[in-house]
């Protein structure tokens, strides 16, 4: 997931959709994000790459939208609703997510794991 | 003569009508003469018989309201008017004689024992002459503080009385005379020979006396001292505000003190600055013509017809569509250019005519004395290089009628003898100042009259509303209580002030 400048980017994503939950005045999905590009990319647990500035899972609440949907903790979050997350502050993550009229988003995330279960369905051909 | 006199009493009931109608913006000119001639004509008998009762008479009223007429009189003849300065002098005498009698009251009483029955009297011990000592630097002490506290130049004239004032006298007085009394009826009718008893007595009264000065500070000053009062003030003209904070005070006296701060505060009153909205005001209306179509009704449908009359002007006037606010607009962004390029002239030219002259050095004036000037001849010689632009500015700004040219002089006289810059010299021209500033001719009318619902003597209270007239604009005055403050405290520990550093930030969504 580290990216050379310059070059583009590739990553296998899964596409995630969460659909909000109405809690009183506000929609919540049930997780919890870290990084931007404003915030110190070494201290992200989730990352290869220490200097990667992505947006991070780093909690998931239990029985939540975004647990039923499929989030796990250390996903990075490649698109939120086709908006890109991978070069914005964490304020702008924030506010993408929560936006009051979306009552769903889609993500696309991406994990370590599923990069090697493409390497391994590919080595099998 | 007759005729004459019923005339005044009219003019005076109209006048009086008019100043007491707060609603109408326009004083009604009295009456002319041909009008109450066919009154006359009318019926003479008639009016005869019971003209006693149809006269008005001016009684005395809470409020000193004057028509405009009776204060351009009086402003007039200053000198003449008798009436103020005897109750001036008046209350002089009185309180100079009050002080006498206060003063004199507690050595009459050590006195009048040795003028009557000296030889029967015990004889004056240790103790009673240390009383002496004591009376003495009492009275002292007494005369210096009457002194401080009420022989102090009088700054202004109240059209009543001060009511704290008149119950001290009252109380002063009170107390001699039952001094007098005690002592008229014990002590010289029954001749006592107890001199100490009688020196004591004396010193108390003095020591009451005292007690009494210290009541008086406290009534008088120390009262009023402690802000309890935000007094609103809008000048009737042009709408400028202030705010002052008093404490407890009477109408008449929070009036005074406000008039001491008008001088100061506000900007001087220039009613040439006025005429534009006037002018905007009358052309507002003065296209509507209103004709009535259906010929003169009675007399009884004339009211009718005038209410209906203004209210279909009203209504016309607003659904016409007039573009006097663009004409506004456009008119006002035109004079504030002008008045900048003026200003901007004005000030390259006084900047110019200062570098005309220059400080002349000690050494240089032993040297050569030759083209030596005075402030005011300096002055005089850099004035003309710089009148013109100075004129046309103060043109424009429509201030030419507050500075003459010798003021200006005079001015710039100062401004060199101090090493003023030019931008300190041109201040006091480009920002109208407050009235002070101006040469005591433009101060107006020192005379105001004030205007009020409730009795002047009366303190201020919340929402108290009065007012303060002179000849070209009044002060309005509102009165507003200052809020009760509760002030809650709240304690922090200087040691729980500690910081993380937010670089790794979570946020729930």
């Amino acid at each position: 997931m580290s990216f050379i400048p310059g070059q583009p980017v590739t990553a296998v994503v899964q596409r995630i959709e969460i659909q909000k939950l109405r809690d009183g005045d506000n929609l919540i999905l049930g997780f919890s994000i870290g990084g931007g590009i404003d915030q110190d990319a070494s201290q992200n647990p989730f990352s290869e790459d220490k200097s990667d500035k992505g947006i991070y899972v780093t909690r998931v609440s239990k029985g939540g939208p975004a647990e039923v949907a499929g989030l796990r903790i250390g996903d990075k979050i490649m698109q939120v609703n086709g908006w890109d997350m991978t070069m914005v502050t964490h304020d702008q993550a924030r506010k993408r997510l929560t936006k009051k009229k979306e009552d769903v988003v889609r993500l696309l995330i991406t994990r370590k794991s599923l990069e090697e279960v493409v390497r391994q369905s590919m080595m099998q051909h | 003569m007759f005729f004459r006199e019923r005339s005044r009493d009219c003019h005076k009931s109209r006048s009086k009508g008019s100043s007491r109608s707060e609603k109408s913006v326009t004083i009604n000119a009295p009456p002319a003469e041909p009008l109450l001639g066919d009154q006359s004509v009318r019926g003479e008998e008639v009016q005869d018989d019971n003209w006693g009762e149809t006269t008005t008479a001016v009684t005395g009223t809470s409020e000193h309201s004057l028509s405009q007429e009776d204060i351009v009189r009086i402003s007039k003849d200053l000198d003449d008017s008798v009436g103020l300065d005897c109750k001036r002098y008046l209350s002089v005498t009185l309180s100079v004689i009050l002080g006498l009698v206060v003063f004199l009251t507690p050595l009459a009483f050590i006195i009048l024992p040795h003028l009557f029955w000296s030889d029967r009297l015990r004889a004056c011990g240790t103790a009673c002459e240390g009383l002496f000592i004591s009376v003495a630097f009492k009275l002292l002490i007494l005369l210096l503080a009457l002194w401080a506290l009420f022989f102090r130049p009088r700054k202004a004239s109240l059209p009543r009385i001060f009511v704290f004032q008149a119950l001290l006298a009252t109380l002063v007085l009170l107390i001699v005379l039952s001094y007098w009394l005690f002592y008229g009826v014990r002590i010289l009718d029954s001749q006592d020979e107890d001199y100490q008893g009688i020196v004591q007595y004396a010193v108390s009264l003095v020591d009451a006396l005292l007690f009494i000065h210290y009541l008086a500070i406290v009534l008088l000053e120390l009262r009023q001292l402690q802000p309890y009062f935000s007094l609103c003030v809008t000048r009737s003209t042009d709408g400028e505000t202030k705010h002052y904070n008093l404490g407890q005070l009477s109408i008449q006296k929070a009036a005074v003190v406000i008039l001491e701060n008008y001088y100061k505060d506000f900007t001087v009153h220039n009613p040439a600055m006025l005429t534009a909205s006037k002018s905007r005001a009358t052309r507002h209306l003065a296209g509507l013509k209103v004709y009535n179509v259906d010929g003169p009704g009675g007399n009884n449908a004339a009211a009718g017809i005038a209410q209906s009359q203004s209210r279909a002007m009203i209504a016309a006037a607003a659904r016409r569509r007039d573009s006097s606010h663009n004409e506004l607009y456009y008119e006002e962004a035109e004079h504030e250019r002008r008045v900048r390029k003026r200003r901007a002239r004005l000030v390259v030219a006084v900047e110019e005519a200062f570098t005309h002259i220059r400080r002349m050095q000690e050494e240089e004036q032993n040297k050569s004395p030759g083209d030596v000037m005075d402030p005011r001849e300096a002055a005089q010689a850099i004035f003309p290089s710089m009148a013109r632009a100075l004129q046309k500015y103060l043109r424009t700004t429509r201030q030419q009628h507050l500075h003459s040219m010798e003021s200006i002089q005079q001015h710039l006289a100062v401004c060199i003898t101090n090493n003023m810059t030019p931008k300190a010299f041109l201040e006091s021209y480009l920002i109208p100042g407050p009235t002070l500033q101006y040469g005591q001719d433009r101060w107006l009318a020192r005379q105001w009259t004030l205007i009020s619902e409730v009795s002047v003597t009366s303190g201020l209270k919340e929402g108290t509303i009065f007012l303060l007239k002179c000849i070209e604009f009044s002060l309005v005055v509102t009165a507003k209580k200052i809020p009760y403050i509760q002030l809650a405290e709240e304690f922090i520990d200087p040691k729980s002030h500690k910081f993380v550093l937010r670089l790794q930030s979570e946020t729930s969504v």
